[in-house]
């Protein structure tokens, strides 16, 4: 691991030089809010942002994929099968991811990287990218990284960290995909780790004091699945949610999909589009029967799923990083931390320590 | 509106501890600023979680679908005219409900709040019409009829239309109010411009459909965006897919929307789709001269058929 010092007077040539080699995102601002976006040539990232509006899965998982082409023009010898779509591969360097992000990524590759199954649209996208992460100064109230397996300067997932420090960036690196991408863009001023440790370290400090919530999920693991599932608090949990997708759709570790395919004219596409637990139509079998037919059962399984059947299948912890987006932009105010909260303390006996 | 909070938990306590209700449908306070979150109350005990302020804005009629209790509801002017819709529309019988209507002032808009500040707010306090705002080094005061919710700041109907009991007095309604400034706006583009305009609105749209599930009108068993046999719109973020849905959702209100805001506050990605419900508004205005959800015996224009009905826009 080195330490590198760029001057922020060398970011936008370092950019400049990366350009040839890489398809750069990064937060940009329209109209009220950030979002990550694909760079146009010349273009800056804009670090002056608290966090992005939506998570930056869709670099890895478009909200909208093409599959599969086809054409359905019968005077074409190929006509009705399934093709692969030309593929933009060029490397992509994602500039300021912040870590709970980054990590995020890793915590859903659990799922589209199995030893049985591989999902080549995901791991295409994901292996392509080099997560250049942009440590973290200004946490939210809402957000809750510390206790959720990141923090404001973790480095999981990440190739690169940048500490933000005055009139310069220093840049931790992390892998040797992340070397290659300091070096492809110039920026090579190795200084004494010591120093720039310490200095690192003393912000991480005083980031991590800046957390304001924190979550406990130590009893999770040891709940009883079918117990959890007939808790009498989801009703209450429930009662407010109006089943619209935000909180799926902003979560950077929410990963389904739903694959569609569309015809216009003669030229067909199989795509697939992301979906959402909270929708009804998610589980609707066929046969017009749904296991889960009401909003209850739809807040239940999105809860379930990241605090109690993730972290019982992949004893990872849970499924969330505590970005604190749900909570945040959620129409009606549920809570994450307060299910959590329910979860972890079902059942257990509690001490009153007022 | 601070004062209401007494009135509103004395009440709910008297009509749940008598059994004229099952429970009571209103808000508990949120935890995070500008939000509080739609709650139930069963037990008279627990009335006072029961809270009213300046960030209510989601419309609880929304709550009232399929319910089959005795229910009493806590409802500000538009929530009001929007139970009012659901009584006509036959959704549930005015028997049914104990309405405590709030007599409002407007809800604030969080994304204006929001915007003024670079720094995250931590807190918000509000006394009579000053808003306190603070966050990490700042704190300002605000007025609050310069920070409303659009749909407050040009609203006519503040007191509610149909209730069983008030949690205050009435309030003095808005007197020369320009309504539809914006909707003429876009009457007066051109063809081109105007498919501009709303592409421009509907581009960060992430179909999540909060507009329409906070919306009490968006209450059929299947949205037609979710028909699959045949399936009318496509499930991608393309921009003919993304305006069908907003375009036709909006058509389905004609008539029918109170313009409470709750689509535009729940959006987490601030689109003004008010836009589109607001001309369909104007539009049964000026050819049928209706309002929306005032009242529970005549029937809305588009339901029914009546030999005057004005017919020029028919070529």
């Amino acid at each position: 691991m080195t330490i590198i010092r760029i001057d922020k007077k060398d970011w936008a040539p370092g950019l400049e030089k990366l350009n040839s080699s890489y398809r750069l995102f990064g937060p940009v601002k329209e109209q009220d809010f950030h979002n990550f976006k694909e760079l146009a040539k010349g273009e800056q990232p804009d670090f002056n942002c608290l966090n992005t509006r939506l998570s930056p899965k869709s670099i890895v998982q478009p909200q909208s994929e093409i599959m599969l082409e086809f054409t359905l023009d019968e005077s074409q010898a190929d006509h009705h099968i399934m093709k692969e779509p030309a593929v933009n591969d060029k490397p992509r360097a994602v500039l300021g991811i912040r870590p709970c992000d980054a990590k995020a990524f890793q915590l859903v590759k659990l799922n589209f990287d199995t030893l049985e199954h591989k999902d080549v649209y995901w791991l295409r996208n994901y292996e392509a990218s080099t997560f250049v992460g942009l440590a973290c100064d200004n946490p939210c109230s809402a957000c809750f990284c510390s206790t959720a397996g990141s923090g404001p300067y973790n480095e999981e997932g990440l190739d690169v960290l940048l500490v933000n420090a005055e009139d310069h960036y220093l840049a931790k690196t992390l892998t040797p995909k992340g070397e290659a991408l300091l070096k492809s863009a110039g920026w090579q001023a190795t200084i004494e780790p010591g120093a720039a440790e310490a200095q690192i370290a003393a912000q991480q400090k005083s980031a991590e004091e800046r957390i304001q919530s924190r979550v406990y999920t130590d009893n999770l693991r040891g709940q009883v699945t079918n117990e959890l599932y007939e808790a009498p608090f989801w009703e209450e949990v429930a009662f407010a949610c109006i089943n619209c997708g935000t909180c799926t759709y902003l979560c950077p570790t929410c990963w389904c999909f739903d694959i569609q395919d569309e015809v216009h004219g003669c030229a067909g596409v199989r795509m697939r589009n992301w979906d959402s637990c909270m929708y009804p139509l998610f589980t609707l079998h066929g046969a017009g029967h749904n296991p889960r037919g009401t909003k209850t059962h739809r807040v239940r399984q999105r809860f379930m799923h990241k605090l109690k059947y993730y972290v019982d299948k992949y004893d990872n912890g849970i499924q969330c990083v505590g970005c604190g987006r749900c909570i945040r932009f959620c129409p009606v105010n549920i809570d994450i931390r307060d299910v959590i909260d329910k979860m972890n303390t079902y059942g257990t006996c509690q001490v009153d320590q007022s | 509106m601070l004062e209401y909070n007494d009135k509103i938990r004395e009440i709910s306590k008297k009509i749940l501890k008598e059994c004229k209700v099952d429970l009571v449908i209103g808000f508990r306070k949120g935890s995070v600023p500008m939000m509080n979150e739609p709650h139930v109350v069963k037990n008279p005990d627990d009335v006072d979680k029961l809270i009213w302020d300046s960030h209510c804005g989601i419309n609880l009629a929304n709550y009232l679908t399929e319910r089959k209790e005795k229910v009493g509801i806590i409802a500000k002017g538009c929530d009001s005219r929007n139970i009012a819709v659901h009584i006509i529309e036959n959704k549930i019988d005015r028997d049914q409900l104990y309405i405590i209507g709030v007599p409002c002032q407007g809800m604030v808009d969080k994304r204006q709040i929001t915007a003024k500040f670079s720094g995250e707010i931590q807190s918000i306090i509000e006394k009579g019409d000053t808003i306190t705002v603070s966050g990490n080094g700042f704190e300002e005061k605000l007025s609050k009829t310069d920070v409303l919710q659009k749909n407050c700041a040009v609203c006519t109907h503040r007191n509610p239309v149909v209730y069983d009991e008030l949690a205050g007095d009435l309030v003095e309604e808005q007197r020369g109010v320009d309504r539809y400034e914006d909707v003429r706006a876009v009457e007066a583009m051109d063809s081109e411009a105007k498919w501009q305009y709303f592409d421009e609105i509907l581009a960060p749209c992430i179909r999540c459909y909060a507009c329409r599930n906070a919306c009490p009108l968006c209450y059929c068993p299947t949205c037609f965006v979710d028909e699959s046999r045949p399936q009318w719109v496509g499930k991608s973020i393309d921009p003919t897919d993304t305006r069908t849905f907003h375009f036709l959702r909006a058509y389905h209100c004609a008539g029918r929307c109170t313009d409470c805001g709750a689509c535009e506050r729940a959006c987490p990605v601030g689109i003004n789709m008010r836009v589109f419900t607001k001309k369909l508004e104007k539009d049964c205005k000026d050819l049928f001269d209706w309002e929306a959800g005032l009242t529970i015996d005549v029937r809305p224009p588009l339901d029914i058929y009546r030999p005057e009905d004005p017919d020029e826009f028919i070529k």
